[in-house]
């Protein structure tokens, strides 16, 4: 029995969503080892061999990975991976869109987005947003899983000493190509991998008064998001969404602002650690999960907030 | 062109699902089922390519109970040509899914295929990769943008610090994030209409696909209710309590 876990990586440096399916990797038991597809991707290879846990390090490097393609990368895994008992990645946009991929080709299922490891073959994942954990046991020979980075403490990233193995394999599928990337302007993290979430609901009154929430956001090095109530009176985009049919966030801090707490909102962010309410009407449901809660109206407490940090 | 879109009869998602006594799974009778979120998304992404002239025909596909037709007629109404179901009374999962639509396409060989990003009662986030890799056609997952140029569709992708573009050849699967569009209603007026457009059933026997068990679910539990802490009087008090309680700040 072996892993096989599918690094994240920018080519230069691992990204540290990695070291939580490692942890996972280690509950399942047996060797892990690291594959690592990029193009000039030495630097990211020699920081994945360092992790604590790591028996070998993996490296595919070739210009046909340079920018992580599905398509391309898919393949590599399916080749690579035949030999393990399981594949393990941590949940993210990259791995979620390839991992899906890789898992039809070797024609076995997958299991999304696990939060506990039973067994090694049988794991508690959410389903319906989180509001039921199911039992699922995978019956297929390779295991393909991808792991919710809250639900597993990262491995150290240091004090391993793996050894690096050369890839040959290149696989072009020939279907895509890179085009560009737009980067997002704010130096605010993404929602979805935010230690600290601030959060505006209807209660904000207007579109503006989210700048209160952004200078907040910008002490705490957080990022900011809104309820669907927020979205649908259009005070921000979307994208900017928790809840069921929005983003689902666990992150360390989470704070509600004018939010009563809808079962839809619940639904993305119940898992934070820590949940703080900032309502003025002491009967919203929102209460009945924060750890701590201020009823108070937000155009005083924010700004207040913000003088104090 | 013909585009080709799925759609996912699921609960509404307005609806507190509640874990059955025996705790086999979740209890679905007499609860509201709907159109999975993401897939009118990906039917409103379908009948705008349709209305712009870049697609000429628009296809729904589902697969799952009888009562899926309901589902596929609501795309019907939103502006698609044709349905077919799917009919099956077993749980499918992802990769029995992609593999009777890798059949439906076989037999339909449309030049886009749009799904959603995720069902939000499995929550698995897979068929559409698993679909493109069965049919070897390039994926734009989590698209907000899409574009079609030619041969070539170019997608706009909703990744981690941003969004990518990528080029894919086509035949290309697409799966639909929130910002792609924003979905129309059905107009009453078409919601008749739709009742006569055609609609064709099949079956996974009929489509020569065998469904054997990847996994299985084991026992399905209430997530551990969170409990609710304490109020603070004053926002000095909330950040004390959030910088030495808490330790988060």
């Amino acid at each position: 029995m072996a892993t096989l876990i599918i690094a994240e990586h920018d080519n230069s440096t691992l990204k540290a969503a990695t070291l939580h399916a490692v942890t996972a990797a280690q509950q399942v038991g047996g060797d892990i080892d690291v594959l690592v597809a990029g193009s000039a991707c030495q630097a990211a290879a020699e920081e994945a061999a360092k992790v604590a846990g790591v028996s070998k390090v993996l490296v595919a490097d070739n210009a046909v990975y340079a920018n992580q393609l599905a398509e391309n990368v898919a393949k590599l895994i399916a080749e690579v991976g035949a030999g393990y008992s399981h594949i393990m990645a941590t949940s993210t946009p990259e791995t979620k869109n390839v991992l899906p991929r890789a898992a039809a080709l070797l024609d076995v299922g997958q299991i999304s987005d696990i939060l506990r490891v039973d067994s090694a073959d049988t794991f508690g994942r959410p389903i319906y947003a989180g509001n039921a954990i199911a039992t699922v046991k995978a019956l297929d020979a390779i295991k393909v899983i991808t792991v919710r980075s809250t639900a597993f403490e990262p491995a150290a990233a240091e004090g391993g000493s793996a050894a690096v193995e050369a890839v040959a394999a290149a696989h072009d599928a020939g279907l895509s190509t890179f085009v560009s990337d737009e980067v997002a302007q704010s130096d605010r993290p993404e929602l979805t991998s935010a230690k600290i979430i601030v959060s505006g609901g209807r209660g904000m009154g207007n579109g503006e008064n989210f700048a209160m929430l952004d200078s907040v956001a910008d002490k705490l090095g957080a990022a900011v998001g809104a309820s669907r109530a927020a979205v649908d009176a259009g005070f921000v985009p979307n994208d900017m969404q928790v809840g069921q049919t929005g983003k689902i966030v666990a992150p360390d801090l989470y704070v509600a602002v004018g939010i009563s707490g809808a079962i839809q909102h619940l639904a993305g962010m119940k898992d934070s650690k820590v949940i703080v309410a900032i309502n003025k009407d002491d009967e919203a449901p929102i209460f009945q999960v924060a750890d701590y809660g201020l009823v108070a109206d937000l155009f005083e407490a924010v700004p207040e907030l913000d003088s104090k940090l | 062109m013909k585009v080709l879109v799925t759609v996912k009869r699921v609960i509404d998602y307005n609806v507190k699902v509640r874990v059955k006594s025996d705790n086999t799974d979740v209890d679905l009778t007499n609860v509201k089922m709907a159109m999975n979120p993401f897939c009118e998304i990906a039917v409103e992404e379908a009948v705008r390519l349709k209305e712009s002239g870049v697609a000429s025909e628009v296809v729904v596909v589902s697969l799952g109970p009888q009562a899926a037709q309901e589902q596929i007629r609501t795309a019907l109404a939103l502006g698609a040509d044709r349905g077919i179901l799917v009919q099956s009374d077993e749980t499918l999962e992802s990769l029995h899914v992609a593999k009777l639509l890798a059949k439906v396409i076989e037999q339909e060989q449309p030049g886009l295929v749009i799904t959603g990003k995720q069902a939000i009662d499995s929550d698995n986030n897979q068929t559409g990769q698993m679909l493109a890799a069965l049919t070897g056609m390039a994926q734009g997952t989590f698209a907000s943008e899409v574009k079609i140029e030619g041969d070539k569709a170019l997608v706009t992708r909703e990744v981690d610090g941003g969004l990518q573009t990528v080029e894919l050849a086509m035949p290309a699967l697409v799966t639909t994030d929130l910002r792609l569009n924003e979905p129309r209603y059905a107009s009453l007026p078409n919601i008749m209409k739709a009742k006569k457009k055609p609609m064709a059933t099949t079956t996974p026997e009929e489509l020569g696909v065998t469904i054997k068990a990847h996994t299985e679910v084991l026992r399905v539990d209430t997530p551990e209710e969170r409990q609710a802490g304490i109020k603070v009087a004053s926002v000095d008090e909330l950040v004390e309590k959030l910088k030495n309680e808490a330790k988060v700040i």
